[in-house]
Protein backbone atom coordinates (compact mmCIF):
# COMPACT_ATOMS: atom_id res chain seq x y z
CA UNK A 1 0.00 0.00 0.00
CA UNK A 2 0.92 3.36 -0.78
CA UNK A 3 0.11 5.02 2.50
CA UNK A 4 2.64 4.60 4.48
CA UNK A 5 5.16 6.69 1.45
CA UNK A 6 2.12 9.12 1.25
CA UNK A 7 1.63 9.81 4.97
CA UNK A 8 5.40 10.83 5.22
CA UNK A 9 5.46 12.81 1.96
CA UNK A 10 2.35 14.68 3.30
CA UNK A 11 3.83 15.03 7.05
CA UNK A 12 6.51 16.91 5.17
CA UNK A 13 4.55 18.99 2.92
CA UNK A 14 5.08 22.81 4.81
CA UNK A 15 1.52 23.77 5.87
CA UNK A 16 0.10 26.95 4.98
CA UNK A 17 -0.90 29.95 7.21
CA UNK A 18 -2.59 32.77 5.20
CA UNK A 19 -6.81 32.49 4.82
CA UNK A 20 -7.18 33.29 1.62
CA UNK A 21 -8.53 33.14 -1.48
CA UNK A 22 -7.78 34.81 -5.20
CA UNK A 23 -10.85 37.70 -5.18
CA UNK A 24 -8.94 38.81 -1.90
CA UNK A 25 -6.33 41.02 -3.63
CA UNK A 26 -3.24 41.14 -1.06
CA UNK A 27 -3.74 38.63 0.87
CA UNK A 28 -4.34 36.27 -2.14
CA UNK A 29 -0.71 37.73 -2.59
CA UNK A 30 0.93 36.56 0.59
CA UNK A 31 -1.40 33.37 -0.07
CA UNK A 32 0.12 32.35 -3.23
CA UNK A 33 3.49 32.72 -1.95
CA UNK A 34 3.08 29.98 0.38
CA UNK A 35 1.16 28.50 -2.52
CA UNK A 36 4.99 28.25 -4.27
CA UNK A 37 7.16 27.51 -1.19
CA UNK A 38 4.85 24.43 -0.24
CA UNK A 39 5.19 22.54 -3.56
CA UNK A 40 8.95 23.81 -3.82
CA UNK A 41 9.55 21.91 -0.72
CA UNK A 42 7.43 19.23 -1.44
CA UNK A 43 8.93 18.71 -5.27
CA UNK A 44 12.58 18.84 -3.14
CA UNK A 45 12.14 15.95 -0.93
CA UNK A 46 10.74 14.48 -3.73
CA UNK A 47 13.88 14.22 -5.83
CA UNK A 48 15.90 13.46 -2.33
CA UNK A 49 13.28 10.55 -2.33
CA UNK A 50 13.62 9.68 -5.55
CA UNK A 51 10.68 9.99 -6.09
CA UNK A 52 9.87 13.33 -8.02
CA UNK A 53 6.38 13.13 -9.98
CA UNK A 54 4.91 16.40 -11.07
CA UNK A 55 6.25 20.20 -12.21
CA UNK A 56 3.34 23.34 -11.48
CA UNK A 57 2.98 26.64 -12.86
CA UNK A 58 0.73 29.28 -12.47
CA UNK A 59 -0.34 32.39 -14.81
CA UNK A 60 0.59 35.65 -13.16
CA UNK A 61 -2.59 35.84 -10.89
CA UNK A 62 -1.89 32.65 -9.77
CA UNK A 63 -5.69 31.57 -10.99
CA UNK A 64 -5.02 29.20 -13.51
CA UNK A 65 -2.16 26.22 -13.22
CA UNK A 66 -0.77 24.22 -15.20
CA UNK A 67 1.94 21.39 -15.35
CA UNK A 68 3.21 18.15 -15.72
CA UNK A 69 2.84 14.48 -13.61
CA UNK A 70 4.59 10.92 -14.49
CA UNK A 71 4.03 7.87 -13.38
CA UNK A 72 6.27 5.13 -14.01
CA UNK A 73 5.22 1.66 -14.26
CA UNK A 74 6.97 -1.43 -15.06
CA UNK A 75 9.97 0.58 -15.51
CA UNK A 76 8.61 3.00 -18.38
CA UNK A 77 7.59 6.20 -17.65
CA UNK A 78 4.00 7.70 -18.42
CA UNK A 79 3.96 11.72 -18.75
CA UNK A 80 0.98 13.68 -19.12
CA UNK A 81 -0.51 17.09 -18.69
CA UNK A 82 -2.28 18.41 -15.74
CA UNK A 83 -4.50 21.71 -15.54
CA UNK A 84 -7.08 23.35 -12.96
CA UNK A 85 -8.50 26.42 -12.12
CA UNK A 86 -8.02 28.07 -8.63
CA UNK A 87 -11.77 28.07 -7.47
CA UNK A 88 -13.17 31.73 -6.46
CA UNK A 89 -14.17 29.88 -2.96
CA UNK A 90 -10.42 28.42 -2.21
CA UNK A 91 -9.30 27.52 -0.51
CA UNK A 92 -12.33 26.23 1.37
CA UNK A 93 -12.62 23.99 -1.76
CA UNK A 94 -10.44 22.44 -3.52
CA UNK A 95 -9.08 22.67 -7.04
CA UNK A 96 -10.54 20.30 -9.60
CA UNK A 97 -7.54 18.41 -11.26
CA UNK A 98 -7.70 17.31 -15.02
CA UNK A 99 -5.97 15.55 -17.35
CA UNK A 100 -7.43 16.69 -20.50
CA UNK A 101 -6.10 13.90 -22.54
CA UNK A 102 -7.29 10.47 -19.95
CA UNK A 103 -11.21 12.29 -20.81
CA UNK A 104 -13.46 9.37 -21.47
CA UNK A 105 -10.77 6.72 -20.69
CA UNK A 106 -12.12 6.24 -17.55
CA UNK A 107 -14.87 6.38 -15.14
CA UNK A 108 -13.17 7.94 -12.79
CA UNK A 109 -13.47 10.74 -14.11
CA UNK A 110 -15.80 13.92 -15.00
CA UNK A 111 -16.87 16.12 -18.09
CA UNK A 112 -13.40 17.54 -18.85
CA UNK A 113 -11.21 15.21 -17.87
CA UNK A 114 -11.38 15.73 -14.09
CA UNK A 115 -9.82 13.28 -11.57
CA UNK A 116 -12.61 11.86 -9.28
CA UNK A 117 -11.31 12.35 -5.59
CA UNK A 118 -12.15 9.72 -3.06
CA UNK A 119 -14.93 10.20 -0.63
CA UNK A 120 -12.34 11.23 2.16
CA UNK A 121 -10.42 13.72 0.28
CA UNK A 122 -13.36 16.21 0.89
CA UNK A 123 -13.13 15.73 4.65
CA UNK A 124 -9.90 15.92 4.84
CA UNK A 125 -9.11 19.22 3.13
CA UNK A 126 -12.42 20.87 4.74
CA UNK A 127 -10.92 19.77 8.01
CA UNK A 128 -7.90 21.64 7.08
CA UNK A 129 -8.71 25.03 6.07
CA UNK A 130 -6.46 26.67 4.91
CA UNK A 131 -3.36 24.83 6.34
CA UNK A 132 -3.67 22.51 2.85
CA UNK A 133 -2.63 24.21 -0.09
CA UNK A 134 -2.00 22.49 -3.87
CA UNK A 135 1.06 20.66 -2.92
CA UNK A 136 -1.19 18.63 -0.32
CA UNK A 137 -3.33 18.60 -3.40
CA UNK A 138 -0.92 17.03 -5.52
CA UNK A 139 0.04 14.55 -2.82
CA UNK A 140 -3.58 13.36 -1.42
CA UNK A 141 -5.44 13.52 -4.33
CA UNK A 142 -3.59 13.51 -7.76
CA UNK A 143 -0.66 10.79 -6.58
CA UNK A 144 -3.19 8.23 -4.90
CA UNK A 145 -5.56 8.75 -8.51
CA UNK A 146 -2.55 8.36 -10.91
CA UNK A 147 -1.42 5.14 -8.70
CA UNK A 148 -4.61 3.32 -9.04
CA UNK A 149 -6.15 4.67 -12.29
CA UNK A 150 -2.57 4.76 -14.40
CA UNK A 151 -2.42 0.72 -13.77
CA UNK A 152 -5.69 -0.06 -14.79
CA UNK A 153 -5.69 2.44 -17.82
CA UNK A 154 -2.09 0.24 -19.17
CA UNK A 155 -3.92 -3.04 -18.75
CA UNK A 156 -6.86 -1.99 -20.45
CA UNK A 157 -4.42 -1.21 -23.33
CA UNK A 158 -6.02 2.85 -23.01
CA UNK A 159 -3.10 3.94 -22.62
CA UNK A 160 0.32 3.04 -24.10
CA UNK A 161 4.14 4.07 -23.63
CA UNK A 162 5.15 6.88 -26.01
CA UNK A 163 9.04 5.94 -27.21
CA UNK A 164 10.47 8.99 -27.19
CA UNK A 165 9.69 9.85 -23.35
CA UNK A 166 12.33 7.68 -22.24
CA UNK A 167 12.32 5.99 -19.14
CA UNK B 1 -43.10 -8.05 -70.57
CA UNK B 2 -43.85 -5.05 -68.59
CA UNK B 3 -47.30 -4.38 -69.29
CA UNK B 4 -48.69 -0.82 -68.37
CA UNK B 5 -50.95 -2.15 -65.38
CA UNK B 6 -47.30 -2.98 -63.85
CA UNK B 7 -45.56 0.22 -64.71
CA UNK B 8 -48.63 2.28 -63.20
CA UNK B 9 -48.34 0.43 -59.86
CA UNK B 10 -44.63 1.40 -59.80
CA UNK B 11 -45.05 5.01 -60.41
CA UNK B 12 -47.60 4.87 -57.14
CA UNK B 13 -45.30 2.70 -54.99
CA UNK B 14 -42.20 5.63 -56.05
CA UNK B 15 -45.00 8.23 -55.16
CA UNK B 16 -45.54 7.04 -51.86
CA UNK B 17 -42.38 6.95 -51.08
CA UNK B 18 -41.54 10.60 -52.07
CA UNK B 19 -44.08 11.42 -49.60
CA UNK B 20 -42.83 9.36 -46.77
CA UNK B 21 -39.06 11.22 -47.66
CA UNK B 22 -41.61 14.56 -47.60
CA UNK B 23 -42.84 13.90 -43.99
CA UNK B 24 -39.34 12.23 -42.46
CA UNK B 25 -37.61 15.62 -43.67
CA UNK B 26 -40.16 18.17 -42.17
CA UNK B 27 -40.33 16.01 -39.30
CA UNK B 28 -36.02 16.91 -38.96
CA UNK B 29 -36.51 20.22 -39.87
CA UNK B 30 -39.14 20.53 -36.99
CA UNK B 31 -37.10 19.19 -34.74
CA UNK B 32 -33.92 20.88 -35.80
CA UNK B 33 -35.36 24.34 -35.12
CA UNK B 34 -38.44 24.26 -32.52
CA UNK B 35 -38.17 28.29 -32.55
CA UNK B 36 -39.66 28.76 -36.37
CA UNK B 37 -43.15 30.40 -35.86
CA UNK B 38 -44.14 29.56 -39.15
CA UNK B 39 -43.98 26.17 -38.15
CA UNK B 40 -48.12 25.04 -37.52
CA UNK B 41 -47.39 23.81 -33.75
CA UNK B 42 -45.83 27.18 -32.62
CA UNK B 43 -48.05 29.11 -31.00
CA UNK B 44 -47.67 33.20 -30.51
CA UNK B 45 -46.89 34.83 -27.68
CA UNK B 46 -49.71 35.97 -25.40
CA UNK B 47 -49.49 39.30 -23.85
CA UNK B 48 -52.17 38.30 -20.56
CA UNK B 49 -52.50 35.61 -19.03
CA UNK B 50 -56.28 34.43 -19.19
CA UNK B 51 -58.65 32.30 -17.09
CA UNK B 52 -60.86 31.57 -19.88
CA UNK B 53 -61.42 27.64 -19.92
CA UNK B 54 -60.94 26.53 -23.86
CA UNK B 55 -58.59 24.59 -25.54
CA UNK B 56 -56.34 26.99 -26.93
CA UNK B 57 -55.50 28.61 -23.60
CA UNK B 58 -51.74 27.08 -22.07
CA UNK B 59 -52.62 28.95 -18.32
CA UNK B 60 -56.26 27.80 -18.49
CA UNK B 61 -55.22 25.43 -15.66
CA UNK B 62 -52.60 27.34 -13.96
CA UNK B 63 -54.95 30.00 -13.85
CA UNK B 64 -58.03 27.62 -12.16
CA UNK B 65 -55.56 27.96 -9.28
CA UNK B 66 -57.06 31.17 -8.78
CA UNK B 67 -60.58 30.51 -9.01
CA UNK B 68 -60.26 27.33 -6.34
CA UNK B 69 -58.94 30.27 -3.80
CA UNK B 70 -55.25 28.57 -4.03
CA UNK B 71 -53.28 30.82 -4.65
CA UNK B 72 -54.35 34.71 -4.93
CA UNK B 73 -52.96 36.22 -8.01
CA UNK B 74 -51.82 33.63 -10.51
CA UNK B 75 -50.52 36.05 -13.48
CA UNK B 76 -47.63 37.32 -11.13
CA UNK B 77 -45.96 34.74 -12.05
CA UNK B 78 -44.90 37.04 -14.83
CA UNK B 79 -43.46 38.77 -13.10
CA UNK B 80 -40.66 37.02 -11.76
CA UNK B 81 -37.19 36.18 -12.45
CA UNK B 82 -35.54 33.10 -11.69
CA UNK B 83 -32.06 32.23 -12.35
CA UNK B 84 -31.30 28.61 -12.44
CA UNK B 85 -27.76 27.42 -12.24
CA UNK B 86 -26.58 23.51 -13.41
CA UNK B 87 -28.99 22.49 -16.54
CA UNK B 88 -28.68 18.88 -16.04
CA UNK B 89 -30.53 15.84 -14.22
CA UNK B 90 -32.58 18.70 -11.88
CA UNK B 91 -31.80 21.62 -13.46
CA UNK B 92 -33.73 21.07 -16.54
CA UNK B 93 -36.62 19.62 -15.33
CA UNK B 94 -36.96 22.83 -13.08
CA UNK B 95 -36.61 25.07 -16.09
CA UNK B 96 -39.28 23.40 -17.50
CA UNK B 97 -41.65 22.98 -14.95
CA UNK B 98 -41.13 26.78 -14.57
CA UNK B 99 -41.03 27.91 -18.67
CA UNK B 100 -44.92 25.66 -18.29
CA UNK B 101 -45.84 27.97 -15.24
CA UNK B 102 -45.17 31.14 -17.46
CA UNK B 103 -42.45 32.34 -15.41
CA UNK B 104 -41.47 35.83 -16.72
CA UNK B 105 -37.47 35.41 -16.98
CA UNK B 106 -35.25 32.59 -16.72
CA UNK B 107 -31.68 32.79 -16.49
CA UNK B 108 -29.76 29.43 -17.54
CA UNK B 109 -26.25 28.85 -16.35
CA UNK B 110 -24.35 25.50 -17.35
CA UNK B 111 -21.13 25.19 -18.71
CA UNK B 112 -21.16 21.32 -19.98
CA UNK B 113 -22.38 19.79 -23.38
CA UNK B 114 -25.46 17.20 -24.09
CA UNK B 115 -23.83 13.52 -24.04
CA UNK B 116 -25.38 10.37 -24.87
CA UNK B 117 -24.80 9.84 -21.43
CA UNK B 118 -27.48 12.01 -20.52
CA UNK B 119 -30.35 10.34 -21.74
CA UNK B 120 -31.46 8.48 -18.85
CA UNK B 121 -32.60 11.96 -17.34
CA UNK B 122 -35.31 13.73 -18.76
CA UNK B 123 -35.69 17.03 -20.64
CA UNK B 124 -33.04 16.15 -23.10
CA UNK B 125 -33.25 14.43 -26.31
CA UNK B 126 -30.47 12.87 -28.72
CA UNK B 127 -30.21 14.71 -31.24
CA UNK B 128 -29.29 17.51 -28.90
CA UNK B 129 -26.24 15.97 -27.92
CA UNK B 130 -23.44 18.10 -28.73
CA UNK B 131 -24.90 21.44 -28.40
CA UNK B 132 -24.27 22.99 -25.29
CA UNK B 133 -26.66 22.54 -22.24
CA UNK B 134 -28.06 26.11 -22.37
CA UNK B 135 -28.27 26.39 -25.69
CA UNK B 136 -30.18 23.07 -26.26
CA UNK B 137 -32.63 23.88 -23.07
CA UNK B 138 -33.59 27.46 -24.45
CA UNK B 139 -34.78 25.80 -27.81
CA UNK B 140 -36.82 23.43 -26.27
CA UNK B 141 -38.12 26.16 -23.77
CA UNK B 142 -38.64 28.64 -26.30
CA UNK B 143 -40.83 26.53 -28.25
CA UNK B 144 -42.81 25.24 -25.44
CA UNK B 145 -43.74 28.60 -24.06
CA UNK B 146 -42.59 31.74 -25.88
CA UNK B 147 -43.94 34.01 -23.25
CA UNK B 148 -40.80 33.42 -21.24
CA UNK B 149 -37.94 35.30 -21.70
CA UNK B 150 -34.79 33.23 -21.47
CA UNK B 151 -30.96 34.81 -20.78
CA UNK B 152 -28.24 32.05 -21.57
CA UNK B 153 -24.86 31.73 -20.25
CA UNK B 154 -22.26 29.06 -21.52
CA UNK B 155 -19.80 28.84 -18.47
CA UNK B 156 -18.29 27.63 -15.30
CA UNK B 157 -19.41 30.21 -12.36
CA UNK B 158 -16.48 28.66 -10.30
CA UNK B 159 -13.69 30.96 -11.94
CA UNK B 160 -12.60 34.05 -11.39
CA UNK B 161 -13.65 36.07 -14.33
CA UNK B 162 -17.06 33.85 -14.85
CA UNK B 163 -17.81 34.80 -11.46
CA UNK B 164 -17.86 38.78 -11.31
CA UNK B 165 -19.97 37.95 -14.12
CA UNK B 166 -22.61 35.48 -12.62
CA UNK B 167 -22.50 38.12 -9.57
CA UNK B 168 -23.48 40.94 -11.92
CA UNK B 169 -26.49 38.89 -13.86
CA UNK B 170 -27.94 37.77 -10.34
CA UNK B 171 -27.81 40.96 -9.13
CA UNK B 172 -28.74 42.99 -12.33
CA UNK B 173 -30.34 40.59 -14.75
CA UNK B 174 -34.57 40.71 -14.12
CA UNK B 175 -37.21 40.96 -16.35
CA UNK B 176 -36.70 44.49 -15.62
CA UNK B 177 -33.15 45.33 -16.35
CA UNK B 178 -30.60 46.32 -13.14
CA UNK B 179 -33.00 44.85 -10.60
CA UNK B 180 -31.80 41.45 -8.84
CA UNK B 181 -33.21 38.26 -9.62
CA UNK B 182 -36.18 37.45 -7.41
CA UNK B 183 -34.83 33.78 -6.36
CA UNK B 184 -31.20 31.86 -7.77
CA UNK B 185 -32.22 28.01 -7.79
CA UNK B 186 -28.19 25.70 -7.46
CA UNK B 187 -29.27 22.54 -8.87
CA UNK B 188 -25.22 22.11 -9.77
CA UNK B 189 -23.91 18.46 -9.20
CA UNK B 190 -20.56 19.70 -7.01
CA UNK B 191 -19.11 20.91 -4.27
CA UNK B 192 -17.55 23.68 -5.68
CA UNK B 193 -20.41 25.03 -7.71
CA UNK B 194 -22.35 25.06 -4.75
CA UNK B 195 -20.16 26.86 -2.07
CA UNK B 196 -19.20 29.66 -5.31
CA UNK B 197 -22.93 30.32 -5.36
CA UNK B 198 -23.13 29.97 -1.52
CA UNK B 199 -20.50 32.62 -1.80
CA UNK B 200 -22.18 34.79 -4.30
CA UNK B 201 -25.76 34.59 -2.63
CA UNK B 202 -24.33 35.63 0.97
CA UNK B 203 -22.55 38.89 -0.62
CA UNK B 204 -25.46 39.78 -2.69
CA UNK B 205 -27.91 39.14 0.12
CA UNK B 206 -29.83 37.33 -2.52
CA UNK B 207 -32.26 34.31 -1.42
CA UNK B 208 -32.01 31.04 -3.17
CA UNK B 209 -32.43 27.50 -2.91
CA UNK B 210 -29.84 24.78 -3.28
CA UNK B 211 -30.96 21.18 -4.49
CA UNK B 212 -29.21 17.90 -4.71
CA UNK B 213 -29.43 14.28 -5.49
CA UNK B 214 -26.48 11.94 -3.87
CA UNK B 215 -23.83 10.06 -5.80
CA UNK B 216 -25.78 6.95 -5.38
CA UNK B 217 -29.02 8.41 -6.93
CA UNK B 218 -31.36 7.43 -4.14
CA UNK B 219 -31.25 10.30 -1.66
CA UNK B 220 -32.09 14.12 -2.16
CA UNK B 221 -32.99 17.26 -0.78
CA UNK B 222 -33.74 20.92 -1.29
CA UNK B 223 -33.00 23.88 1.03
CA UNK B 224 -34.10 27.04 1.18
CA UNK B 225 -31.59 29.91 2.18
CA UNK B 226 -31.98 33.22 3.39
CA UNK B 227 -28.50 35.21 3.98
CA UNK B 228 -28.50 36.31 7.63
CA UNK B 229 -31.21 34.20 8.75
CA UNK B 230 -31.27 30.69 7.90
CA UNK B 231 -28.46 28.53 7.54
CA UNK B 232 -26.10 28.98 4.70
CA UNK B 233 -24.29 26.32 2.84
CA UNK B 234 -21.27 26.85 4.75
CA UNK B 235 -22.60 26.94 8.23
CA UNK B 236 -22.40 23.55 8.51
CA UNK B 237 -20.75 20.98 7.05
CA UNK B 238 -22.70 19.49 3.54
CA UNK B 239 -26.33 17.93 4.99
CA UNK B 240 -26.69 14.72 3.47
CA UNK B 241 -30.41 12.77 3.77
CA UNK B 242 -29.51 9.32 5.26
CA UNK B 243 -30.58 6.08 3.02
CA UNK B 244 -29.65 3.71 5.47
CA UNK B 245 -27.43 2.20 3.02
CA UNK B 246 -24.60 0.16 4.74
CA UNK B 247 -21.19 1.63 3.74
CA UNK B 248 -19.48 -1.39 3.20
CA UNK B 249 -21.97 -2.89 0.46
CA UNK B 250 -21.93 0.25 -1.53
CA UNK B 251 -19.71 -0.43 -3.88
CA UNK B 252 -17.54 2.62 -5.85
CA UNK B 253 -15.33 0.29 -7.97
CA UNK B 254 -15.11 2.01 -11.97
CA UNK B 255 -18.02 4.76 -11.04
CA UNK B 256 -18.14 8.14 -9.89
CA UNK B 257 -22.15 8.57 -9.21
CA UNK B 258 -24.95 7.27 -9.86
CA UNK B 259 -28.19 9.10 -11.13
CA UNK B 260 -32.03 7.67 -11.98
CA UNK B 261 -34.51 10.04 -13.48
CA UNK B 262 -36.89 8.91 -10.91
CA UNK B 263 -34.97 10.68 -8.18
CA UNK B 264 -34.12 14.04 -10.09
CA UNK B 265 -37.78 14.16 -11.25
CA UNK B 266 -38.85 14.11 -7.72
CA UNK B 267 -36.27 16.66 -6.75
CA UNK B 268 -36.89 18.94 -9.39
CA UNK B 269 -40.92 18.72 -8.14
CA UNK B 270 -40.67 19.54 -4.91
CA UNK B 271 -37.67 22.33 -5.70
CA UNK B 272 -40.01 23.93 -7.93
CA UNK B 273 -43.35 23.36 -5.84
CA UNK B 274 -41.35 25.48 -3.13
CA UNK B 275 -40.40 27.86 -5.70
CA UNK B 276 -43.75 28.87 -6.39
CA UNK B 277 -45.01 28.33 -2.78
CA UNK B 278 -43.03 31.25 -2.12
CA UNK B 279 -43.09 33.46 -4.91
CA UNK B 280 -47.11 32.85 -4.77
CA UNK B 281 -47.46 32.92 -1.35
CA UNK B 282 -49.63 29.98 -0.95
CA UNK B 283 -49.12 26.75 1.91
CA UNK B 284 -45.71 26.44 4.00
CA UNK B 285 -42.14 27.08 2.37
CA UNK B 286 -40.04 24.85 3.20
CA UNK B 287 -36.54 25.48 4.63
CA UNK B 288 -35.38 21.78 4.42
CA UNK B 289 -36.78 19.32 3.29
CA UNK B 290 -35.03 16.06 2.29
CA UNK B 291 -36.05 12.62 0.56
CA UNK B 292 -34.81 9.29 0.95
CA UNK B 293 -35.79 7.09 -1.80
CA UNK B 294 -35.24 4.17 -0.19
CA UNK B 295 -37.65 4.00 2.79
CA UNK B 296 -39.73 6.80 1.03
CA UNK B 297 -39.31 9.04 4.17
CA UNK B 298 -39.03 13.00 3.67
CA UNK B 299 -37.33 14.71 6.58
CA UNK B 300 -38.23 18.28 7.23
CA UNK B 301 -36.38 20.76 9.09
CA UNK B 302 -35.54 24.31 9.67
CA UNK B 303 -31.60 25.68 10.77
CA UNK B 304 -30.64 29.06 11.55
CA UNK B 305 -27.52 30.81 10.62
CA UNK B 306 -24.20 29.60 12.59
CA UNK B 307 -22.73 32.94 14.35
CA UNK B 308 -19.36 31.27 14.00
CA UNK B 309 -19.64 30.28 9.87
CA UNK B 310 -16.75 30.94 7.80
CA UNK B 311 -17.96 32.69 5.37
CA UNK B 312 -17.40 36.55 6.78
CA UNK B 313 -20.27 37.68 3.95
CA UNK B 314 -22.69 35.32 6.07
CA UNK B 315 -22.16 36.55 9.34
CA UNK B 316 -22.35 40.46 8.35
CA UNK B 317 -25.78 39.23 6.76
CA UNK B 318 -26.59 38.10 10.07
CA UNK B 319 -25.50 41.37 12.07
CA UNK B 320 -28.11 43.19 9.26
CA UNK B 321 -30.65 40.57 10.33
CA UNK B 322 -33.56 41.63 12.67
CA UNK B 323 -35.57 38.57 13.30
CA UNK B 324 -39.44 40.86 12.02
CA UNK B 325 -41.78 38.20 14.26
CA UNK B 326 -40.52 35.53 16.11
CA UNK B 327 -43.42 33.77 16.62
CA UNK B 328 -43.61 32.97 12.65
CA UNK B 329 -40.31 31.35 12.74
CA UNK B 330 -41.12 27.54 13.14
CA UNK B 331 -38.88 25.54 15.75
CA UNK B 332 -35.73 26.18 14.16
CA UNK B 333 -32.45 24.18 15.45
CA UNK B 334 -29.27 25.61 16.69
CA UNK B 335 -26.59 25.63 13.95
CA UNK B 336 -24.13 23.46 15.97
CA UNK B 337 -24.43 21.39 18.90
CA UNK B 338 -21.29 19.96 20.84
CA UNK B 339 -22.74 16.54 21.71
CA UNK B 340 -21.82 14.35 18.98
CA UNK B 341 -23.53 11.33 19.08
CA UNK B 342 -23.82 10.86 15.54
CA UNK B 343 -20.16 10.24 14.46
CA UNK B 344 -18.53 9.99 11.13
CA UNK B 345 -20.71 7.72 9.32
CA UNK B 346 -18.31 7.23 6.56
CA UNK B 347 -15.68 5.56 8.13
CA UNK B 348 -15.11 2.36 9.87
CA UNK B 349 -11.63 0.18 10.93
CA UNK B 350 -11.04 2.68 13.38
CA UNK B 351 -10.53 2.86 17.00
CA UNK B 352 -12.53 4.87 19.11
CA UNK B 353 -10.19 7.48 20.24
CA UNK B 354 -9.24 8.15 16.56
CA UNK B 355 -12.89 8.22 16.09
CA UNK B 356 -13.25 11.21 18.32
CA UNK B 357 -10.28 12.90 17.59
CA UNK B 358 -11.51 12.53 13.57
CA UNK B 359 -15.17 13.64 14.93
CA UNK B 360 -15.92 17.48 15.22
CA UNK B 361 -19.08 18.73 16.77
CA UNK B 362 -22.59 18.13 14.73
CA UNK B 363 -25.31 20.10 14.24
CA UNK B 364 -28.61 18.66 16.28
CA UNK B 365 -30.09 17.09 13.36
CA UNK B 366 -34.05 15.73 13.21
CA UNK B 367 -33.76 11.32 12.26
CA UNK B 368 -32.80 11.09 8.61
CA UNK B 369 -30.27 13.96 8.53
CA UNK B 370 -26.98 14.01 8.96
CA UNK B 371 -23.46 15.82 8.17
CA UNK B 372 -21.39 14.98 4.92
CA UNK B 373 -18.58 15.35 7.53
CA UNK B 374 -17.51 16.73 10.44
CA UNK B 375 -15.01 19.10 11.50
CA UNK B 376 -12.81 18.85 14.82
CA UNK B 377 -12.13 21.70 16.48
CA UNK B 378 -8.59 21.50 16.45
CA UNK B 379 -8.89 21.95 12.89
CA UNK B 380 -7.15 19.53 11.04
CA UNK B 381 -3.35 19.51 10.70
CA UNK B 382 -0.37 21.37 12.75
CA UNK B 383 3.10 21.99 12.64
CA UNK B 384 5.51 23.10 10.30
CA UNK B 385 4.23 26.20 8.21
CA UNK B 386 5.76 27.77 5.34
CA UNK B 387 8.34 29.48 7.23
CA UNK B 388 9.14 27.40 10.21
CA UNK B 389 11.24 25.37 9.58
CA UNK B 390 14.08 24.59 12.16
CA UNK B 391 11.40 22.68 14.75
CA UNK B 392 11.41 18.88 15.13
CA UNK B 393 8.17 17.79 15.03
CA UNK B 394 6.70 14.34 16.34
CA UNK B 395 3.80 12.94 14.41
CA UNK B 396 1.21 11.43 15.09
CA UNK B 397 -1.24 10.15 12.26
CA UNK B 398 -4.70 9.44 12.69
CA UNK B 399 -5.35 6.54 10.15
CA UNK B 400 -9.00 6.58 8.59
CA UNK B 401 -10.02 3.54 6.64
CA UNK B 402 -12.79 2.66 5.21
CA UNK B 403 -13.97 -0.36 2.87
CA UNK B 404 -15.90 1.49 0.79
CA UNK B 405 -13.27 3.65 -0.02
CA UNK B 406 -12.62 2.74 -4.41
CA UNK B 407 -9.11 3.59 -4.61
CA UNK B 408 -8.10 1.25 -2.08
CA UNK B 409 -5.73 3.33 0.06
CA UNK B 410 -5.95 4.49 3.77
CA UNK B 411 -6.97 8.04 3.93
CA UNK B 412 -4.67 9.85 6.45
CA UNK B 413 -5.38 12.98 8.42
CA UNK B 414 -2.19 14.48 9.03
CA UNK B 415 -2.13 16.00 12.73
CA UNK B 416 1.73 17.04 13.45
CA UNK B 417 2.15 18.23 16.83
CA UNK B 418 5.47 21.22 17.66
CA UNK B 419 7.65 19.51 20.03
CA UNK B 420 9.50 21.85 22.67
ZN1 LIG C 1 -23.16 30.77 6.93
Amino acid sequence: MADDATRKAVSEIPLLKTNSGPRDKELWVQRLREEYLAPIKYVENNKAADNDWFRLESNKEGTRWFGKCWYIHDLLKYEFDIEFDIPVTYPTTAPEVAIPELDGKTAKMYRGGKICLTDHFKPLWARNVPKFGLAHLMALGLGPWLAVEIPDLISKGLITHREQQGS
Amino acid sequence: MTSIEELKLRVRELENELIKCKQKRCTAMCAEQPADNNQPHQRTRIEKMSAEVVDSNPYSRLMALKRMGIVEDYEKIRTFTVAVVGVGGVGSVTAEMLTRCGIGKLLLFDYDKVELANMNRLFFQPHQAGLSKVEAAEHTLRSINPDVQFEIHNYNITTMSNFAHFMDRISHGALEEGKAVDLVLCCVDNFEARMAINAACNELGQIWMESGVSENAVSGHIQLIIPGETACFACAPPLVVAANIDEKTLKREGVCAASLPTTMGVVAGILVQNVLKYLLKFGTVSHYLGYNAMQDFFPTMAMKANPTCDDPHCKKQQENYKPKDVAKTPEELPAVHEDNDWGIELVSEQTDDELKAASGPVPDLPEGITVAYTIPGGNGASGETVEETEQSLEECVIIIVTQSCHLRLRCIVPCLRVLK
